[in-house]
């Protein structure tokens, strides 16, 4: 039975151009980035400097502070420069350039794809190993992994979800990795289950991807404990607090995380970045981007290093359109538009959508006709015609009583206003300011 | 690749729904409407309702690009939609200079002093009507019988409608079931066979309209349901208590301007609640006080009092009615 | 005169006394007494209630001015100093002499200086644009042309130019009351000294970038190569951050600096045009 959540929702064009392209591996670039804050947190401190000698997989950052993670040399080369860099916001951060040469691996990582299915560690290794590894949520969030496999003193957790959702229109690099690595997954959903000591998993599958659901489901037989549970296809089902409500029909508390219900969500990438960690002994270097657009000649699913260039990528598959207007790192609906192509792939990108020109520009904007269609789609039940209109006249008392921190800023209401105001535009200034406002309020 | 990027914030992806389509959407489920008007009252209707649709979007053109100087934005059809319900309010023999006049009220005073589109607290076509009601009272309810589509603009023929039939003969002391002799049955009526306004006879055209809007999702169910089913309990309240003085919940939903004023007026958007609580209490109060004044108030018809009235009470409800919220508050510890 | 009449006259006149004595017994009742200098200094005042004076408007600025002992520190600058001593006449205290300002935009990025290398298509709003990315341009810290500044601004002094694309500031109508400095994200608004005939000698630039990147992004930036501070003859110039920044309180309006800057970044305006000017050395030789 197709479950789905209850309040708001919208139905973009799913353009899932690329869903039955299989993975395929790049080749290695000539120069990687590695900025050093590729997650939620401290940025890392690099421990190389210009001029070192690194291997593919060595240590090259180290985590500073709880919420942070380590960054590993997805290549081995010479390091060139260790310095501010444009990042994909166009503001420069620290980041470590490598010229490539040739690919050595450091010492330890298990390179052979067979199946290792049993887990031979207690929950303290597998957890202190994926914070060696420097694992991160693949899902676009970045946390660090370790984090969430840990339950805070209070708090109890007796289920897992797994987000294979993957709600945002033309991305299918979550998809490709259930149906390509499927065993692999669901190890290394075994592996979490045991480190949150938990003995159920639900899988969250959006209906969309059938080859997917069926074969997760067939596997699944083999292993305990772990459930595939088939979504209606409705933007944002990915977003967790939505996930959490459909598969399992517990409310997130507002200003509260997913532990205050006794769930925790992991991505599908993410738990296949959990089994490569624990039973390879592997960082995460590489992860899967799907590079896609309408006009995109060889749209596909790629496997690449951390750190290669987004130009690289959109060379892989045809090389940049002419008609292009607008390159989106992440999805449509959340993703960052880029500047410049030159930026690199971090752990966060998930894909990378090339829209043509006609489709880029943004619409004229009309009067609020106060229709209402914002607050109906909300997935949050806010009201985006307040909250943008209290954050446009800087009223961000009558916003944080509005809780606009609730706002997951998914887009939906901008998506769906006819009159084409800027709604997120505005609600995103709001949320920063008040958040940074109560920031200030707990200092003093 | 020669040209430079775009960057904007996200979402990159936007409906291909606009103001623009909304409100043709609505010209279009008035269509069948405007149909029935012709084929009962003739060229009268054609001619009011032309009338009508040009001076509205005469006046918002002439005041936004000479008056207000800004760029006038007719083309998102909200002063035809305006202009098509005005002339739905009014008799087919109207005058034109009073529809011009009509016009000048509903888009000059009811919208464009509060600030043009999307400002206005009250239903600019409701307040046009009730303008030219009470300015111009004997034209205003000078009913056209209907005699046909080949009517000329000048020959119509006037005379009571069901409505004003009942209340003038409830007044008189007669009873219900006599006067129903006079009035036509209700088949006749849902099909709009009778006397009244343009817009408001022909129910199951509105009707029709209704459906084209919802399933286009241009309205939703609430207002217009709930209004039809507040009309209904409460007249069959009254009808199940005096069955002599008062007439049944059917001729009261298909006589006056009820089915127009629950489908298309009520469900204006800028001067209709936002959340679907709101709309609900909104739209049981337009059916109540739409009831009083047809049985204890002065006029034959209620509804366009009604729906101004809870115009007023709109901001409040917007206000006060929030929409469920996801998760519960939780405690900082 | 029917009874009718008499009557209805004698119940409204007898409704208006009631109403009259009540209204005055609550005002007696509820009276505030409050310092009548307060009024008579607030009579004085502009009434925009711009903030300017860094209270919450004139009547609030009244209040302080009663209160405190001396002006020190206070000051309208909108009303400036004829203002302030007509305050200072009521309150019999000395007014303090407060130098002029006015609101200066550091940055000369037109399409022109600073190569655009994308199209921003979001809200027109700067606060928006900033938290988004660093700009239209490679220079990260340059003017985003939204116009969050022009907005701010409550005495119709600014506009934005649509071919530099960069706000306009009006001299003779800026009151210098900060609006539009806090407005700016990127704080590339300053107040500076008021000099005769508006002349103005500043760093038009906030790139903190070395100088290779900077020089880069902008023909006119500043490539913080220290040359102008080591040929000011009053010490007004100091760097911080491969940015150089020119007091306006000490700066004597000599010239010597913007003569000696060799991308152009330091503007001087309305300044009579100089005959000669001496040779520039070439940008490559000084970032060396």
């Amino acid at each position: 039975m197709f479950k789905t959540f209850p309040k708001g929702g919208i139905h973009p064009p799913e353009n899932k151009l690329t869903a039955s392209k299989p993975i395929v591996t790049l080749p290695l670039p000539g120069t990687v980035t590695i900025p050093v804050s590729q997650h939620i947190g401290a940025p890392a401190t690099p421990t190389v400097a210009k001029g070192d000698t690194v291997k593919t997989g060595q240590v090259i950052a180290t985590a500073k502070g709880f919420v942070s993670a380590n960054i590993h040399s997805p290549v081995s080369g010479k390091v060139s420069k260790v310095e501010a860099v444009a990042d994909t916001t166009g503001y420069k951060q620290m980041a470590v350039v490598i010229d490539v040469e040739g690919d050595e691996w450091a010492d330890g990582i298990d390179r052979s794809p067979a199946l290792v299915k049993e887990i031979s560690m207690t929950r303290e290794q597998i957890i202190e190993r994926c914070k060696e590894c420097g694992l991160v949520g693949l899902g676009g969030a970045t946390f660090p992994t370790y984090i969430k496999m840990t339950v805070p003193e209070g708090k109890k957790c007796d289920m897992i979800i797994i987000n294979g959702v993957e709600c945002e229109p033309y991305l299918t690099s979550d998809h490709r990795l259930m149906v390509e690595k499927g065993n692999e997954v669901l190890t290394g959903v075994t592996i979490i289950m045991k480190a949150l000591g938990v003995a159920k998993a639900i899988i969250g599958i959006e209906g969309n991807k059938p080859d997917a659901i069926e074969y997760l489901s067939g596997l699944s037989k083999d292993y305990t404990g772990i459930t595939v549970q088939p979504l209606k296809v409705k933007y944002p089902q990915g977003g967790e607090k939505q996930l959490i409500k459909s598969c399992t029909g517990r409310e997130v508390p507002s200003g509260g995380l997913p532990l205050d219900v006794g769930v925790v969500v992991q991505n599908v990438g993410t738990a296949l970045a959990v089994y490569e960690a624990v039973q390879k002994n592997k960082p995460l270097i590489e992860r899967v981007v799907t590079i896609t657009g309408k006009s995109v000649i060889n749209p596909g699913n790629f496997l690449v290093r951390i750190g290669t260039p987004v130009s690289v990528l959109i060379e892989a598959a045809g090389g940049m359109p002419d008609d292009t207007g607008k390159v989106v790192n992440g999805g449509p609906m959340m993703g960052k538009a880029l500047a410049i192509t030159g930026v690199p792939v971090t752990k966060g990108t998930s894909g990378i959508v090339i829209f043509p020109a006609a489709e880029s520009q943004r619409e004229e904007i009309l009067p609020c006709i106060r229709c209402g269609k914002c607050s109906s789609v909300c997935a949050m039940g806010l009201e985006p015609w307040l909250l943008a209109a209290v954050s446009e006249k800087a009223m961000f008392e009558k916003a944080e009583g509005e809780k606009i921190t609730d706002c997951m800023e998914c887009g939906a209401c901008s998506y769906t206003c006819p009159a084409k105001r800027p709604l997120l535009d505005y609600i995103r200034l709001g949320k920063a300011t008040v958040i940074r406002m109560a920031r200030e309020r707990v200092m003093k | 690749m020669n040209n430079l990027l775009n960057v904007s914030p996200s979402p990159h992806q936007h409906s291909s729904e606009t103001t623009r389509k909304l409100m043709y959407g609505v010209v279009f489920a008035l269509l069948p409407a405007l149909a029935a008007s012709v084929y009962y009252f003739g060229t009268g209707a054609i001619i009011v309702t032309l009338t009508s649709v040009v001076s509205c979007v005469a006046v918002e053109y002439l005041i936004q690009k000479f008056v207000l100087k800004v760029k006038p934005s007719v083309s998102d059809g909200s002063a035809v939609v305006t202009g098509l319900l005005l002339a739905f309010n009014v008799p087919s023999n109207l005058p034109l200079f009073i529809i011009v006049i009509g016009a000048v009220i509903s888009i000059g005073v009811a919208k464009m002093t509060f600030g043009g589109l999307g400002n206005n607290p009250f239903n600019p076509a409701l307040v046009g009507r009730v303008f030219l009601l009470i300015s111009f009272p004997v034209k205003m309810t000078s009913w056209p019988v209907p005699t046909g589509f080949k009517t000329g603009y000048a020959d119509a023929v006037t005379g009571a409608t069901p409505l004003g039939i009942l209340s003038e003969g409830v007044k008189n002391g007669e009873t219900v079931s006599a006067l129903m002799e006079k009035i036509p049955s209700h088949l006749q009526m849902f099909y709009g066979h009778m006397g009244g306004s343009m817009g408001e006879v022909a129910a199951g055209a509105l009707i029709l309209g209704g459906i084209y809007m919802i399933w286009k999702k241009i309205i939703t169910w609430h207002i217009p349901v709930t209004v039809l089913l507040t009309v209904a309990v409460f007249t069959g309240i009254l009808w199940q208590a005096d069955p002599s003085k008062f007439a049944d919940p059917v001729f009261h939903l298909l006589t006056g301007g009820v089915m127009l004023g629950a489908i298309f007026m009520a469900t204006d958007y800028v001067t209709s609640p936002m959340t679907p609580k709101g709309m609900i209490i909104y739209a049981i109060g337009i059916g109540v006080i739409t009831v009083l004044i047809r049985t204890w108030g002065a006029y034959p018809e209620g509804v366009s009092f009604a729906i101004l009235i809870m115009n007023a009470f709109v901001p409040l409800l917007n206000m006060y009615i929030k929409p469920a919220r996801f998760g519960k508050e939780v405690k900082h510890g | 005169m029917s009874s009718t009449v008499l009557l209805t006259i004698i119940m409204l006149s007898l409704l208006g006394l009631t109403a009259a004595v009540i209204l005055y017994v609550v005002a007696q009742k509820f009276m505030v007494i409050e310092d009548p200098r307060i009024d008579q200094v607030a009579e004085v005042l502009p009434g925009a209630n711009c903030g300017g004076c860094g209270y919450t408007g004139c009547r609030a600025f009244a209040e302080i001015l009663v209160k405190s002992e001396t002006f020190e520190g206070l000051n309208c600058p909108v009303g400036g100093a004829e203002t302030m001593s007509k305050a200072a006449q009521i309150l019999d205290r000395q007014p303090v002499a407060v130098e002029p300002k006015v609101a200066v935009l550091r940055c000369n990025g037109t399409p022109e200086n600073c190569t655009r290398t994308s199209v921003y298509d979001g809200a027109m709003n700067c606060r928006v644009a900033h938290s988004l990315y660093g700009g239209t341009t490679a220079c990260q810290f340059g003017c985003l042309g939204c116009g969050d500044c022009v907005v701010a601004c409550q005495f119709n002094a600014m506009y934005m130019d649509p071919v530099t694309q960069l706000p306009v500031i009006i001299d003779e109508k800026c009151v210098a009351c900060g609006a539009c400095v806090k407005a700016c994200p990127r704080t590339l608004i300053e107040l500076r000294k008021r000099n005769r005939k508006d002349r103005k000698i500043y760093v038009s630039c906030q790139n903190k970038d070395k100088g290779g990147p900077a020089r880069k992004a902008c023909n006119v930036a500043c490539i913080g190569c220290g040359k102008c501070v080591k040929v000011c003859p009053y010490d007004a110039i100091t760097m911080a951050d491969n940015l150089a920044f020119i007091d306006s309180f000490k700066c004597k309006l000599c010239r010597k600096c913007v003569t000696e800057c060799p991308t152009g970044a330091i503007l001087e305006l309305n300044f009579p045009v100089k005959e000669e000017k001496p040779l520039q050395p070439s940008v490559a030789e000084v970032i060396e």
